[in-house]
């Protein structure tokens, strides 16, 4: 059995908005395939155990105090942007994504 | 064929059963975001308030604001919610602008406080609603619509983003659904709102305002046939920025879903968006395949673990919570439910308070504020908090009425100057000579006059007649245009008369 389908390697690329045509699909699905059964082989040594972990660092509670720092100026906020206008990043059009 | 695209709301009811759900966003006020240093002022100038933590800026991190975390927790206790003891953060993952990291921070399955309850009060009923969960997340950015005939995003040519609000924290409060309410879901859903706005107002972790943005709720209502067990499909109405909206947009949906229901249709599980101007939602996104957010541990940031100490230590923190504080305020005043209700719903509560502790007493700060300030703020379309006038200044009118300086007519004519601008209540009565005459001269002259234009009433009252003595006194007072002393006056007129 796979571990990743070609219609979910479709469902990820339209979510991530890449256009993959459907030869793409094909070559990326067996791809990521060998990719994720490869990495799955970490779990033939996970122990009862080991619990599963999200942090590499046992550390817990890294707060910082509420204080105000210097914010970029505008200018700088925009340097790196594709098109701005009225001091506000300009970007594509965005249908029916409305948040 | 044309079915109908509204079912009345009585006619609607007779025939389904609503379940509501909320969801409300809190922007909680503290000085820098949630995860960066940048200040949280509203309205600033467009992206002057972002850096490269909240620009997503590659090789940024973020770390968490520890006051951010205080206010949340503070929140949940407020709530009735736990604490948990562990969780974390997690990306929520999508492609929309308004984020430039291409996901938020927020959590998913371990939120930070869980299984709370809020009793509201409608119609004098008591309704507890079970809280599900309250969690931490950021805001947002805020994008302009360019082009297309709505400056809506249908037919926008491009956005313009601003990302100040980007990062500013946010706490999301969620409710279990809300069973039970039959015609009263609007008002159910409405009072939830308002009492969630006091009680988080109450401790000052927000300023809580709708207009802002500071608070916004999402509402979802769905429809079963009466006597079903199964719930409807619900829709989520966003956009709804008033308490009064709030009420507004359930009882819009109920009136659409009943027709859709009607006409043998299905409701679409989807986003919809309230209209403060028509009162009705139209259809947003639909969300059957569109929520995918690929949820995960937030790799950049370390779990949250609030000791059982500082969870304590921050309860103490907590004041009065509304609640216990009306209780109070019932007993005090001594006020009936209906009394009590009357004041909340005018939001006269700190204000009454606020003038009681400017030394006026109970009684008459609340007439005050109940019946001639209520009145103009009504008239003006105001809240009563939005009348320039402050508790101090009714405290100093009701004063100078206790001292015998002004009668209950004169003192209403000094809240109207207040009102008007025309300076402090001392200022008004100077200006406007707003002084009872009480001095035995001036009134005596008066009351001669009085006492000619109406011998009949003169002589009923030598008679004998002495409750005929409050026409002479009523004429009195109109002649001096409100401004005699009219207890005073009664003691001459009756003692010129014979009739003392």
């Amino acid at each position: 059995m796979s571990a990743i389908t070609r219609d979910e390697v479709a469902h990820l690329a339209r979510l991530s908005r890449l256009a993959l045509g459907e030869d793409e699909l094909d070559h990326l699905a067996a791809q990521l395939d060998q990719i994720i059964s490869a990495v799955a082989r970490v779990q033939e040594v996970t122990a009862e155990e080991i619990p599963p972990t999200s942090h590499a660092l046992p550390l817990t509670n890294v707060y910082r105090a509420d204080e105000v720092r210097p914010s970029l100026t505008p200018e700088q906020a925009l340097a790196g942007a594709p098109a701005a206008e009225e001091q506000r990043f300009r970007v594509p059009r965005i249908l029916d994504e409305e948040a | 064929m044309t079915t109908p695209t509204i079912v009345k709301y009585e006619e609607a009811l007779t025939r389904y059963e609503p379940v509501l759900g909320i969801e409300t966003h809190i922007e909680l006020g503290t000085n820098s975001k949630m995860f960066c240093g940048c200040p949280t002022t509203f309205g600033a100038e467009p992206n002057t308030q972002v850096c490269p933590v909240c620009l997503g800026l590659p090789g940024s991190l973020p770390v968490t604001n520890h006051a951010a975390i205080e206010g949340i927790i503070k929140i949940g206790l407020a709530f009735n919610c736990e604490i948990v003891e562990w969780c974390r953060f997690a990306r929520k993952n999508y492609f929309y602008p308004d984020m430039p990291k291409n996901y938020q921070i927020s959590q998913y399955d371990e939120p930070l406080c869980v299984d709370g309850h809020l009793d509201i009060e409608v119609e004098g009923e008591t309704y507890r609603v079970e809280i599900e969960r309250v969690h931490m997340e950021e805001d947002t950015g805020k994008s302009l619509h360019v082009g297309g005939a709505t400056g809506r995003i249908h037919g926008a040519d491009f956005s313009l983003v601003d990302y100040n609000r980007a990062g500013i924290p946010l706490v999301e409060i969620v409710t279990k659904p809300i069973t039970a309410t039959g015609d009263k879901a609007p008002l159910v859903a409405r009072a939830y709102a308002t009492e969630l706005r006091e009680l988080v107002r109450s401790i000052g972790v927000s300023d809580v305002r709708m207009e802002e943005g500071s608070m916004r709720c999402d509402v979802n209502v769905s429809l079963m046939p009466r006597g079903a067990s199964e719930w409807g499909t619900r829709t989520e109405t966003k956009n709804v920025n008033s308490l009064r909206s709030v009420e507004r947009a359930v009882r819009s949906e109920i009136e659409r879903q009943a027709a859709v229901l009607d006409a043998g249709r299905r409701v679409i599980q989807e986003t919809r968006h309230f209209h403060e101007d028509t009162g009705v939602t139209t259809s947003g996104r639909s969300k059957e395949e569109a929520q995918d957010y690929r949820y995960f541990p937030e790799p950049d940031l370390v779990p949250m673990a609030p000791s059982r100490e500082w969870v304590e230590e921050l309860r103490a923190t907590l004041p009065e919570l509304p609640a216990a504080r009306r209780k109070r305020v019932q007993r005090e005043w001594s006020l009936s439910d209906l009394e009590l209700r009357d004041v909340v719903n005018a939001g006269a509560l700190d204000l009454i308070e606020a003038t009681i502790a400017a030394g006026a007493d109970a009684a008459s700060a609340r007439k005050w504020w109940m019946n001639e300030l209520s009145r103009r703020a009504t008239e003006q379309g105001v809240e009563l908090t939005a009348l320039p006038i402050t508790p101090d200044q009714v405290a100093r009118i009701q004063a100078m009425v206790v001292a015998g300086e002004l009668n209950d007519k004169l003192a209403r004519k000094v809240f109207e100057g207040v009102l008007a601008g025309e300076g402090t209540p001392d200022e008004v009565v100077a200006a406007r000579g707003l002084k009872v005459v009480s001095d035995d001269g001036a009134l005596a002259a008066i009351i001669d006059q009085v006492i000619a234009d109406n011998a009949a009433v003169a002589d009923k009252v030598r008679g004998g007649k002495v409750a005929a003595a409050g026409a002479l006194v009523g004429a009195v007072m109109k002649a001096s245009r409100g401004q005699a002393d009219a207890g005073r006056a009664r003691e001459l007129i009756l003692e010129k008369l014979g009739a003392s």
